[in-house]
């Protein structure tokens, strides 16, 4: 599998990453060489294969659904590199 | 004191024993360490921010209560680093990144509660790559850190900063990361202890999230002593992260007994040879010799292959960028951290220019990378094959412990390499966590400790893998170990000349 120039302008636009021209052009070669290189897991037999995330058996860890106190919206918006009235501001979203 | 030593030189169980029985005040200690990083820091860089007014009223408090007469936990007084990964309440928290850069925390994480309630002191944040992506501590956007014994070799990564206190002696304490290696690597890199625990063993609460299927938290020290009581510290359940085990902790120093008879160590081929080729010849001997010090310790060694770890790498670099691509899209400077000063007044282009502006290359390529597998049509053939390697690559391990106790093998294939070396080569450089990664795929314990020097005098690491939360039986094959050893007690002093520049000297 080979990525294009395109393809990789396609996926720096889903990941919101601006690229330069030169970024691009040699990110398409690194993720080539490391895409070339995930080609060997193509050998493997993995028909009937459960997928692994957890060293140990743990399924539907829930807690009681039970209101509890969480940061005051002064605290929330401490960090925010800009607000007006209690929320986070952006640009003008709709038009 | 023992006199023997600077203050700032002893271990933490040294110093809090001298803390305990009123020979040193917290106060001292902490004085001893902040004049030891006086003296280092401009040369090795471990630090990117020092806590002393907030380390001063902490270790204030110790020696006050202590004054009361208040009973307080052994480790009390004692200064910790604490790698810039952790959310510190009202303490900068930046993950080495500028897109973080200013974002102060409005809580703890959970790991840096129990340091608090352990009555530990925070001498201040350490230098690690960026989003803990890299194995150099070179992807830092806050400079580099140098490695104490060689100022001119990298500490390993991504917790290169807490690794290169432990070694310079700027720190008692440290605490790491590891997502594929990031506390392993730079404990052998660095010549000191570093365990990554059972996956779940510890809470990732308020830990900046890289690959949350992989991520763990863990002590990096100067023994294997230090390491446990750490793990005292820091196991144990948390309802805040979903992946906590609810097993109760047993008392890690418990099994700090100097006695491996009749433990069953299986050398695992795979931690020695990659596709064909072997680790360096220094390591591989050095890990030969450790093999024949266990033997002589009364430990049974046998070799084991486990096939399926060939595949590690790749399963690796499927898993960890597509896991960060998703975490990492939090930062788009709406909430917290960077935003972009030119943002065109629409939104796309402020998220776009924001993180251009605010992520470095490996974090993009990794964004990318990522992004690329779980885009449309290609998460079978990306994460969901790699999953169910996984879980193959799990299986090999769990048929060995029924034949071996602990396995073992070089930690990392190479001592320290040289700063810049590899920083053009992404796959070079990560195929320096070949022996590592396949422990994170497994999700089981793994711990490094120093097993020799090379003849440059840089330091090997020895990788000791156990079972799922068989931290217990980690630790007293590493004591017994380390016991029979002097490694341990070596101590890097990276301010005298050698070869006509800065560079580490042995002693003694």
């Amino acid at each position: 599998m080979r990525l294009t120039p395109e393809e990789v302008e396609h996926v720096a636009l889903l990941a919101r990453l601006r690229l330069t021209d030169e970024e691009s052009e040699r990110f398409t070669t690194q993720l080539n060489s490391i895409l070339d290189y995930f080609e060997e897991l193509k050998q493997i037999d993995t028909s009937g294969v459960p997928p692994m995330s957890h060293a140990v058996p743990m399924s539907n860890v829930l807690r009681a659904d039970e209101p509890a106190p969480s940061l005051s919206p002064e605290e929330a918006l401490r960090n925010a590199p800009d607000q007006a009235r209690d929320c986070f501001q952006v640009p003008r979203v709709i038009e | 004191m023992s006199g023997r030593e600077s203050l700032y030189e002893l271990t933490a169980h040294e110093l809090a024993a001298l803390i305990a029985s009123g020979e040193v005040s917290a106060r001292e200690a902490l004085d001893a360490v902040y004049a030891r990083i006086a003296d280092v820091e401009n040369d090795v860089h471990s630090y990117v921010l020092l806590t002393r007014e907030v380390a001063e009223r902490q270790a204030s408090d110790i020696d006050e209560r202590r004054a009361r007469g208040e009973k307080l936990p052994p480790l009390a007084g004692v200064p910790i680093a604490l790698k810039d990964i952790y959310c510190t309440k009202g303490i900068e928290t930046t993950c080495c990144s500028r897109i973080l850069k200013g974002f102060v925390p409005p809580y703890d994480a959970d790991v840096v509660e129990r340091c608090r309630e352990s009555g530990l002191v925070f001498i201040g944040k350490t230098n690690m790559d960026e989003f803990a992506m890299g194995s150099s501590t070179e992807n830092s956007a806050f400079g580099v850190t140098r490695n104490p014994w060689d100022l001119d070799r990298v500490p390993g990564g991504s917790s290169g900063g807490s690794a290169a206190a432990i070694a310079a002696s700027e720190a008692f304490l440290a605490m790491g990361t590891d997502t594929g290696g990031s506390i392993r690597q730079p404990a052998s890199f660095c010549g000191i202890v570093g365990l990554k625990p059972t996956y779940g063993r510890v809470s990732r609460y308020g830990v900046i999230a890289f690959a949350s299927s992989l991520d763990q938290v863990g002590p990096i020290t100067k023994d294997v002593r230090d390491c446990a009581l750490m793990m005292n510290v820091l196991a144990g359940h948390d309802p805040r992260d979903t992946t906590s085990i609810p097993t109760p902790p047993p008392d890690y120093t418990a099994t700090l007994v100097p006695d491996v008879k009749g433990l069953r160590i299986g050398l695992v081929k795979e931690f020695m040879e990659y596709q064909g080729r072997r680790v360096d010849k220094e390591v591989d001997d050095a890990v030969t010799a450790s093999i024949e010090r266990f033997r002589e310790l009364g430990a049974e060694v046998d070799e084991i292959s486990l096939p399926s770890l060939n595949y590690s790498i790749p399963v690796y670099y499927i898993i960890a960028p597509a896991e960060a691509s998703s975490n990492l899209a939090r930062y788009d400077g709406v909430q917290y951290g960077y935003r972009t000063p030119d943002n065109g007044g629409d939104i796309i282009e402020m998220y776009s220019r924001t993180r251009d502006e605010g992520f470095g290359a490996e974090v993009k390529r990794r964004i990318m990378l990522g992004t690329y597998a779980l885009s449309a049509g290609y998460y079978d053939a990306y994460y969901l094959k790699a999953s169910q390697v996984r879980t193959l690559i799990r299986k090999d391990f769990d048929q060995s412990f029924e034949r071996f106790d602990v396995l073992i093998g070089a930690t990392s294939p190479t001592t320290a390499f040289t700063l810049g070396e590899k920083t053009d080569d992404p796959l070079s450089m990560y195929l320096s966590d070949v022996c590592t990664i396949p422990v994170n795929m497994g999700g089981l314990p793994g711990m490094s400790i120093p097993c020799g020097f090379s003849s440059e005098g840089l330091p090997i690491g020895l990788q000791l893998v156990g079972k799922p939360l068989g931290e217990d039986t980690l630790l007293q094959a590493a004591y017994a170990f380390e016991q029979s050893t002097d490694y341990h007690r070596r101590r890097a002093t990276p301010i005298e000349e050698r070869n006509g520049r800065r560079a580490a000297v042995v002693r003694p």
